[in-house]
């Protein structure tokens, strides 16, 4: 195989590529000023759970956005990819117009463009490591938002492009859970030439990106979209199917299926375990969020209840919390309060959802921990008693630690609160499988170069590996998991 | 898609149903639960497995029409598909020779119970089973118990049929009379707490079948957790079954109304 970097450059020489380099003096380039996406306005936005906040880019937009960028020959972006996506040639395509190869580019590397332009912490990620931020000290090229619009371009033309795939070898192989890290191998299997099943429990294909995400962050239609996709791939789903329980791994191997990839992802909502965390009013932000996103709750029609607070109080500081209280609002509270024991800087959630929350009026009440939940005479939750914090020495994260203000402690009125502190993994798949090896968090342990688990026909990524991460490190963690799982087997049938 | 192949009435509210899900019958074991959706804005029902039948791949469910979504499941016909169906669900019975068992019975509980009962008398257990019902009419799945119980003593509310009084006064009667080794009882959650408290007093091991709020039923959401022993436990993955003696039951019975308004709403729709 040909080293990637040596592709790179080779594309790079391309012709249109060159032309387009020369189109605009780099002087000319630096002096544009990053595009800013449009918004819907809080007001109006806030009214409804499904209206999208960010509205995308013009045509216009992302042409002059792309032309921000300089084509470096060294696309340092791409080292901040999880799923190295060829960066400067899609967004060379965007400037040159062809939004179509722009979106084809970006299938090659990703099964799930139109929701990586959504959700991605490009911030963080490839943009991070953007010529602009690295050198420069400048705004980076807005290469999150170029993805999306590249995504939703094709989406929109209905000239829908589906990725060759290799000429089938009738190996067969298993998906499990259906969330980001799963499509994304399923999606390079599929391509390698495999015969691929995604296996759900859920009555709905998708993981965290339908039950957890909020459809004004990422709808629905566009998740539905993009396993449309894979399905004209190739990709067979099985949903309301628990793999281990519905059938066992054996009931699978008699099938057939010759090696696994478990993306079951971190499913078990943290509490606090404080007292009153059982009263009715105090609910997982999973709870909350699968109520109102898979099941419809906020929709009068739908047969599943949701609790709707006058007064909202969401804990902990990252996206899942920002989802939690920013749905609150839409669901028509009067006060949706963040509780986080920490600081804004040291908050976890994105900056742009930070933002968004702070400009749908959401309350934030930082440096305090809820140390106890109070009941009215129903038993409901109506007050969250909370100890004041201040910050102390950085701690192992860097971050630094929230300490106790002796004394300092305050009561809130709430009718409902939800705990957004994290997810510890879901043992359901994992103790079905003996002499699987576990780490002591629950997290099931991997080759970190090939996502191989102690069983050499198991392989596992996302938050079953990690604990707790984003969609687009699951999706990397497939990609890498689809390539060795490759490798194994062409080694193992001689494919 | 799960198609229905029999349905039929066991009481004014209860009925049975027997539904294809072939690899469900194949490895559902008692105790596990299945979690279905009728519709595609229904809610996800958790709802223990009664019955299997391996050669014709087909489980058995009954359900009491309670509620807005139990309703809808109970307004379909033979013939008629269930929108989703997932299991089986939940850690299985542990079933062992125990010597005597005491199994309870209430109401709509009773169905739950049945595999139970039928997996203990299997394994080689003297199986008492006491069952209870507000009146004659309500009672259910009495002559299968019969099949698998040494004794089945019935008690209504009204004296209907079998002997007038409570479950717990039925239980107490054969703890009396012989040695119990090991109780189950399953049935309404106040009927659970009195019938444990039942058992504590004379020191038998006992388990009981929570039906607790659910929504995912994988572990996911967290709605149905439930202190035991002084900790949470989540009823889909920890259990559904736990040691009874351990079980808050008082913050058990007010969980299961957290959504009463909202469900009280529902059924004026």
């Amino acid at each position: 195989m040909t080293d990637y970097s040596e592709i790179l450059k080779q594309e790079r020489n391309a012709d249109w590529r060159v032309e387009l380099r020369n189109s605009l003096a780099n002087k000319e380039r630096v002096a544009l000023e990053r595009v800013k996406m449009t918004e819907a306005e809080p007001l109006e936005r806030i009214k409804s759970q499904t209206c999208e906040v960010n509205r995308g880019l013009t045509a216009d937009e992302a042409r002059r956005e792309a032309s921000r960028c300089m084509d470096c020959v060294t696309p340092t972006c791409i080292e901040g990819c999880p799923v190295s996506i060829n960066i400067p040639k899609f967004v060379k395509y965007i400037e040159g117009g062809k939004f179509l190869e722009a979106a084809a580019t970006l299938k090659e590397f990703s099964a799930l463009p139109a929701v990586c332009g959504r959700v991605c912490p490009q911030e963080k990620q490839c943009e991070a490591k953007c010529f602009y931020t690295q050198k420069m000290k400048k705004d980076a090229v807005a290469i999150g938002y170029l993805e999306r619009f590249a995504a939703d371009f094709e989406r929109n033309s209905g000239k829908i492009q589906v990725p060759k795939v290799e000429k089938r070898n009738r190996v067969k192989v298993a998906a499990i859970g259906s969330g980001p890290s799963s499509l994304s191998f399923a999606g390079d299997m599929i391509k390698f030439g495999y015969d691929v099943t995604v296996f759900e429990a859920l009555h709905e294909i998708g993981g965290v990106l339908k039950y957890g995400i909020p459809e004004f962050r990422l709808p629905n239609a566009i998740v539905d979209f993009e396993l449309e996709n894979l399905r004209q791939m190739g990709v067979n789903f099985e949903k309301n199917f628990v793999v281990g329980r519905t059938a066992s791994f054996e009931d699978l191997k008699e099938l057939g299926y010759q090696a696994f990839f478990i993306g079951s992802g971190a499913g078990l909502p943290n509490f606090m375990n404080i007292p009153g965390e059982n009263l009715n009013g105090v609910m997982s932000s999973n709870e909350y969020l699968t109520r109102v996103n898979l099941m419809y709750a906020n929709q009068s029609d739908s047969d599943t209840p949701v609790l709707r607070g006058k007064c909202v109080a969401v804990v902990g500081g990252g996206n899942t919390a920002m989802d939690a209280v920013r749905t609150s609002k839409r669901l028509g509270a009067e006060r949706s309060i963040i509780i986080y024991r920490r600081s804004r800087e040291e908050m976890p959630a994105r900056l742009e959802e930070i933002k968004h929350a702070e400009e749908e009026g959401i309350e934030f009440m930082n440096l305090a921990n809820p140390i106890e939940y109070l009941a009215n005479k129903e038993g409901r939750v109506s007050k969250v008693r909370l100890q004041r914090m201040k910050l102390g020495e950085p701690d192992a994260s860097g971050r630094r630690k929230p300490v106790v203000i002796e004394g300092d402690i305050v009561e809130i009125d709430v009718d409902l609160a939800i705990v957004a502190i994290g997810v510890s993994p879901n043992p359901l798949i994992p103790a079905c499988l003996k002499g699987l090896k576990m780490s002591k968090y629950g997290t099931i342990e991997v080759n970190e170069q090939t996502m191989q688990s102690s069983i050499p026909e198991i392989f596992a990524g996302g938050d079953i590996v990690r604990g707790g991460a984003t969609v687009i490190l699951a999706m990397g963690d497939g990609r890498k998991a689809a390539g060795s799982m490759h490798d194994f087997l062409k080694k193992k049938y001689n494919l | 898609m799960n198609k229905i192949v029999e349905k039929q009435r066991l009481s004014e509210l209860v009925f049975k149903f027997i539904i294809e899900a072939p690899l469900i019958a194949k490895s559902r074991k008692p105790g596990n639960f299945v979690i279905l959706r009728v519709g595609e804005k229904g809610e996800r029902i958790p709802l223990t497995i009664v019955d299997s039948d391996i050669e014709k791949g087909t489980i058995t469910l009954i359900v009491q029409n309670v509620g807005a979504s139990s309703g809808k499941f109970c307004n379909l016909e033979t013939g008629d598909s269930i929108t989703d169906m997932v299991g089986p669900l939940g850690k299985a019975t542990h079933i062992f020779k125990a010597g005597t068992l005491l199994a309870m019975g209430g109401g709509v509980g009773i169905a739950p119970l049945y595999p139970i009962v039928k997996a203990f008398k299997q394994a080689g257990n003297r199986v008492i089973t006491v069952l209870a019902a507000r009146n004659k009419d309500l009672l259910i799945l009495e002559n299968e118990m019969r099949e698998y119980s040494d004794e089945v003593i019935v008690m209504t509310d009204d004296g209907s049929y079998g002997q007038k009084g409570l479950i717990t006064e039925g239980a107490e009667m054969v703890i009396k009379r012989e040695k119990v080794n090991e109780c189950i009882a399953i049935g309404p959650a106040i009927m659970m707490k009195f019938a444990a408290q039942l058992t504590k007093k004379y020191e038998i091991p006992t388990q009981v079948s929570l039906n607790t709020i659910m929504v995912d039923g994988t572990g996911m959401c967290g709605a149905c957790r439930v202190t035991v022993n002084g900790e949470t436990k989540f009823t889909c993955v920890d259990g559904p079954e736990f040691n009874a003696h351990q079980i808050d039951f008082d913050e058990m019975l007010q969980r299961l109304r957290a959504y009463k308004n909202e469900e009280d709403l529902a059924r004026k729709k």
